[in-house]
């Protein structure tokens, strides 16, 4: 299963790249450049051998993690992505912990107090924030946050541990607002029926701590199918680094592909949208491992 | 529908959407909402006389007036224009790209789900593929290769968007295909294709319709951020994404109104195709 996406993904980055019209070395070298000098260069980068060897060689390189080289930076594209994905990560991590920490106590207001009231409210904020441009919602916390309270920096990545933290937060929040509504939503479901169910009325009955009935039965359950959704809307969050990156300039993955494709930078482009994918890939994965930890059911099997 | 089937029985279309409409408030909502924003943007020239990219250096930067409703941007360009064209290009677009890939997924997906075998273990591994690059990486670089410009953006979109619909589609029709009712049409002596496209898809249809009413607001939401980084629709073209792109470094200086209004278009329009999609997974009976 992991194999065959894995190598797809690879296939599928490698197509769109050797597809695209336009020349990377006559883009390379600039419009004055001789017929020579470019076949030269085509050469010196293989784009002169069929298209099926120079797929071979692109699956030999991706293997021993040799990434080709950037064009514009020129630099080993491995090093350059070594100090792309760290503030990359360190995003998407703490967007994910801002989405969990908004949605789940709103989640569980609205399904104790489950009535119309909660559920068009609840209805409502989605509708709003899912329709919402995440680059709309980072301008106005730079401009609020930043710029008129002065609390965040408006862009950058800072140098220390806790500038990067401090850094990150605006975008990370900006980014975790996209995936608040639909995780929010779906958590307030699972938690309604997980409070209707009978294992949480036989626990009652029991004479257990409400609270202990709240923790282990009825949250624990409906945990499952919130990290079901954080896990898909984990691709989103990777794609929406793309944007926050972008307005906040922070000098992650996806500025790095954005600068990749405004240089037609193809090498670039090309490994980038590669790491993403395996990025999330790499999550369902650990998702799966979460679902033994959480489910013990899954873990029987 | 021509034929009877198990599910549902034969009504006149205007009786159910009158049913339809009926105790479903959100329905209602977001249909006049929809329907009120495309009204004005097929309107447009009616609604206004500005040429939405006609520049004038002598009024710039006002504020709304009987003039301009809304007042005019840096380049002396009526908002109230530029919102109205933008609706056009932005709705149109947002529109196409769902009617494409609904249209390609769900035959996809019902063909996997009837047929089986290798046919739907290769579509089904390809889906696996693009589902694993994140939305906006693989639609930016898409769109990257394919060149600026309309058609791109809906190719991009639904070369992605598809595969939801194959996957809505597949899950009902493989439920569908184990059911009396397929055999009975077999039986019948009816064609494959006949029974596939009259009998099968109508049958699994409403989850895939109510699921396009978020993609639209997906597909808004990607054409205004590939068009505020410069991608798919340029100028001069009026687009929502574009006027708030133009509008970002006065919005940090203190004047909001060039990208607050086509921002709460944006948000407006998205919430009236939200609620029209909660209305139609209610009138429907989706669980979502």
């Amino acid at each position: 299963m992991l194999v065959p996406v894995v190598l797809g993904t690879a296939t599928l980055t490698f197509l769109l790249m050797h597809l695209s019209p336009g020349d990377p070395a006559r883009t390379y070298l600039g419009e004055h450049a001789t017929p020579e000098a470019i076949a030269a260069l085509r050469q010196q980068w293989g784009l002169d051998q069929p298209l099926l060897i120079q797929y071979l060689h692109f699956l030999r390189d991706l293997v021993t993690g040799e990434l080709g080289q950037s064009m514009f930076f020129h630099e080993p594209i491995a090093d350059l992505l070594a100090t792309r994905l760290p503030p990359t990560l360190l995003l998407m991590l703490m967007s994910a912990l801002l989405s969990l920490i908004i949605a789940v106590p709103l989640a569980a207001w609205s399904a104790v107090r489950n009535s119309g009231l909660s559920d068009t409210l609840v209805r409502t904020f989605t509708a709003v924030f899912q329709g919402t441009p995440i680059f709309f919602v980072a301008t106005v916390f730079i401009v609020l946050f930043g710029i008129r309270l002065k609390i965040f920096p408006v862009a950058g990545y800072g140098n220390t541990p806790w500038e990067h933290v401090v850094s990150l937060f605006l975008p990370s929040l900006a980014l975790a607002l996209g995936i608040v509504p639909v995780l929010m939503r779906s958590l307030r479901t699972a938690l309604i029926d997980a409070l209707n169910s009978e294992y949480v009325s036989f626990a009652r009955a029991k004479g257990l701590l409400h609270r202990t009935v709240w923790l282990h039965y009825a949250l624990r359950n409906a945990s499952i199918s919130g990290l079901s959704v954080l896990s898909i809307q984990v691709s989103y969050l990777a794609g929406g680094t793309l944007v926050v990156e972008n307005v906040f300039a922070i000098p992650g993955m996806g500025t790095f592909l954005m600068k990749g494709i405004l240089n037609r930078d193809f090498p670039i482009v090309q490994a980038s949208a590669l790491v993403f994918a395996l990025l999330v890939i790499l999550v369902y994965l650990l998702t799966d491992v979460a679902y033994k930890l959480l489910d013990p059911r899954v873990r029987l099997k | 529908m021509t034929a009877l089937s198990p599910f549902e029985s034969r009504t006149s279309s205007s009786g159910v959407l009158r049913k339809m409409l009926r105790n479903n408030p959100q329905l209602l909502f977001g249909l006049l909402i929809v329907g009120v924003i495309l009204l004005m943007a097929i309107c447009a020239p009616l609604l206004t006389s500005y040429d939405p990219t006609e520049q004038d250096f002598l009024s710039t930067l006002q504020g709304p007036s009987a003039d301009h409703l809304l007042g005019t941007d840096n380049l002396g360009r009526d908002l109230w224009a530029r919102l109205l064209y933008g609706a056009r290009v932005d709705l149109f677009l947002a529109s196409v790209a769902v009617v494409l890939p609904f249209i390609i997924g769900s035959t996809i997906g019902a063909l996997c789900g009837y047929f089986g075998g290798w046919f739907d273990t290769i579509v089904m591994r390809i889906a696996d593929i693009v589902v694993a690059f994140p939305f906006y990486v693989l639609v930016i670089s898409l769109v990257f290769i394919l060149g600026n410009g309309v058609s791109s953006i809906i190719v991009a979109i639904s070369i992605i968007s598809w595969v939801a619909y194959a996957r809505i589609i597949r899950a009902e029709a493989m439920v569908l295909s184990a059911t009396n009712f397929m055999d009975a049409l077999h039986v019948g002596g009816l064609g494959v294709p006949r029974i596939i496209f009259r009998h099968l898809m109508p049958n699994v249809l409403s989850q895939a319709i109510v699921y396009a009413m978020s993609d639209i607001v997906a597909n808004i939401g990607v054409i205004v951020t590939l068009s505020y980084f410069g991608l798919g629709i340029v100028p001069p073209t009026p687009d929502w994404g574009n006027m708030m792109s133009e509008g970002q470094p006065f919005f940090a200086g203190g004047i909001y109104t060039l990208m607050l209004i086509p921002a709460v278009a944006v948000i407006v329009t998205s919430y009236g195709l939200s609620l029209i999609g909660d209305g139609l997974a209610t009138a429907l009976r989706v669980k979502r």
